[in-house]
């Protein structure tokens, strides 16, 4: 298990790393000179080419681009982000803000669409041709299908304009005022899960069901073992790696979900921080969030990898 | 209960052998949720391509006078801010989707299945490189790499279809190497090398076939993800331009009108959601029929 570990941190890490130069590179390939754009915000007019330069050596922006990749990733290591053109700010300030809110929205949903999906695939797969199993199968084929921000608009429109029972934009920290905020993050969770719960919910279901035929399943039951304890013990730990690699999967779609949800609602996360940087061409901070969700996304795989050769010892050894 | 059932299936093993085609068809066409999918993309097809027929006005034919109309008998579904026509619209933007749907596709699939057919063929420093670099593509969430991409590109339809088409390539290389690894030591692969074939003559000839039942499924229901993503790029506004038509900057530009006219933005979202459903019920009979076993892994 040691050297399985070993081997999967270096993979993650070279990936990683894979991710930073390739942002770096598109980046660097976007057209327009970064400084213009400082000049034009701050109405440096007539700079004289000699100003030009000295700022283009505040920026770093003479070196060659490895030079620049490396000071950028060192100071990334420090903590350094870089400067926010746009906002005039340090680009690791403006992250700080922002990456609790995109986390915190993204773990409630994650554990939602965990819990909920598995559950409604393991009752649908036991419970296989009953009515229920209709609605969850046929509610699932269109969670997958729904546009998730587009489904924040109709949960805006009914509870929060229609009936009122929701607020209909912002975040409230949790420390702050526990109650606002939870209410105010019903629709966004609720929005960023759906996609995930039904997708979850088809993989256990269909997972599920192609263990229950098998042998040791059989012998389970005529051993005379409770529908618990056949469930809980042959079926589920088995049935359950295919979905863990699939809820592994889902981290990328949960933040690309939020860039868009976080739009919908109006929350200052990062993913709103990213539509908005982009916009502005503020590109110091749109390549430190694209690294910022790689490394949380590989992070992501690399426990999946792990979990996945502890339920299924053939892995580690493959 | 398990007993009738595996006599069953045993005696569906003996029975004399119907044809590849039969028994593709009497899987594929036994869900009614899947024809539902199929008459959903066949109805996709008509409507772009009629659309100068079917749709009762142009539109991009601006008319103040008409702004914000209520749904009627003249506007089915209403005008928006600058009095065009609601369902005009979303019939003319059922080409937008079905076209990036097929390029975006296309050029995930091509480029994706070439990377992972080399990888998986050569392996070695080949297969590293490659599916490592397909790692860190997909290590970066879809629609903020699709959103850089495009703006990087500069927006505008084409781009979008190309950002969308290379935010799914790497789901195609991941597939299609895991097949090749598979497929290349079984025995007729190896019996073509034996007798001398050239790489290309195996890989093409052999393996590639032998490699599409999971990618076929795959590029069905990878229809739904690129129309979906293209729709969220249009929502954000960077994808296709104004004057266009596109059901995600339908719903953007509805949004504003919400209280009022809800069916602005509540239409396209619908039409999406239809179309998506659709390519995802047909992917799923496709993967029933073309190989069961595939069930759990798409």
């Amino acid at each position: 298990m040691g050297t399985y570990i070993l081997r999967r941190l270096i993979e993650a890490l070279i990936v990683v790393i894979i991710v930073s130069v390739l942002i770096f590179v598109i980046m660097r390939l976007l057209p327009g000179d970064p400084l213009t754009l400082y000049i034009n915000r701050n109405q440096l007019d007539n700079l004289s080419p000699e100003q030009m330069q000295a700022l283009r050596v505040q920026f770093g922006l003479d070196k060659s681009l490895p030079v620049q990749y490396g000071s950028w990733m060192l100071g990334m290591l420090h903590g350094d982000f870089g400067h926010s053109i746009s906002y005039d700010l340090p680009v690791g300030q403006l992250i700080l803000e922002r990456f609790p809110v995109t986390l915190y929205l993204g773990i409630l949903a994650f554990i939602v669409s965990s819990i909920l999906g598995i559950l409604a695939g393991l009752i649908c797969a036991l419970r296989r041709g009953g009515t229920l199993d209709a609605i969850v199968t046929s509610v699932a084929n269109f969670g997958i299908s729904v546009p998730n921000f587009w489904l924040g608009i109709l949960v805006i429109y009914l509870f929060g304009l229609a009936l009122g029972w929701l607020p209909t934009q912002g975040f409230t920290s949790p420390f702050e005022d526990f109650w606002l905020s939870t209410k105010q993050l019903i629709g966004p969770v609720f929005c960023l899960s759906v996609f995930p719960i039904a997708g979850n919910s088809r993989q256990t279901r269909s997972s599920i069901l192609e263990i229950v035929r098998q042998d040791y399943v059989r012998t389970a039951w005529s051993k005379g073992l409770s529908e618990r304890t056949i469930v809980i013990k042959h079926v589920l730990k088995n049935g359950l790696i295919p979905v863990i690699t699939l809820i592994g999967i889902q981290v990328r779609f949960l933040f690309s979900g939020s860039v868009l949800i976080e739009t919908v609602f109006n929350i200052p996360g990062m993913g709103r921080l990213l539509v908005s940087s982009i916009f502005a061409q503020d590109y110091q901070v749109v390549q430190s969030i694209c690294v910022i969700l790689g490394i949380l996304v590989v992070l992501a795989n690399l426990a999946v990898d792990i979990s996945y050769g502890w339920f299924d010892p053939r892995v580690r050894y493959g | 209960m398990s007993e009738a059932k595996d006599i069953a299936v045993e005696f569906t093993d003996i029975a004399p052998r119907v044809s590849e085609f039969r028994r593709f068809s009497n899987v594929f066409f036994s869900r009614k949720i899947v024809i539902v999918g199929l008459v959903i993309i066949l109805g996709l097809i008509i409507v772009a391509i009629f659309a100068p027929l079917l749709a009762p006005y142009k539109p991009d034919t601006i008319n103040m006078e008409q702004s914000l109309l209520q749904p009627s008998g003249e506007h089915l579904l209403g005008t928006d801010t600058l009095g065009r026509d609601t369902l005009s619209r979303l019939i003319y933007g059922s080409r937008i989707s079905l076209m990036v749907g097929i390029i975006a596709v296309g050029i995930a699939a091509s480029i994706g299945m070439t990377l992972g057919l080399i990888a998986g063929y050569f392996g070695g420093m080949t297969f590293v490189v490659i599916m490592r670099l397909m790692d860190a593509i997909m290590a970066i969430p879809m629609i903020a790499l699709a959103l850089v991409i495009a703006a990087f590109l500069g927006g505008g339809l084409k781009n979008v279809m190309i950002a969308v088409g290379i935010a799914l390539m790497p789901m195609y290389a991941r597939l299609m190497c895991g097949q090749v690894l598979s497929i290349r030591e079984n025995d007729y692969v190896v019996a073509g090398r034996a007798i001398g074939a050239k790489s290309v003559r195996i890989l093409f000839g052999h393996i590639l076939p032998n490699c599409l039942p999971p990618l076929i499924v795959q590029m069905t229901m990878m229809m739904g993800t690129a129309i979906l993503t293209e729709a969220s790029l249009s929502f954000l506004g960077i994808g296709i331009e104004p004057p266009s038509a596109a059901w995600g900057s339908m719903i953007t530009d509805g949004y504003r009108y919400l209280l009022t006219n809800p069916v602005l933005s509540f239409a396209p979202g619908v039409a999406i959601m239809l179309v998506v459903y659709g390519f995802n019920m047909v992917g799923d009979g496709l993967r029933d029929a073309l190989d069961p076993r595939l069930r759990g892994m798409l």
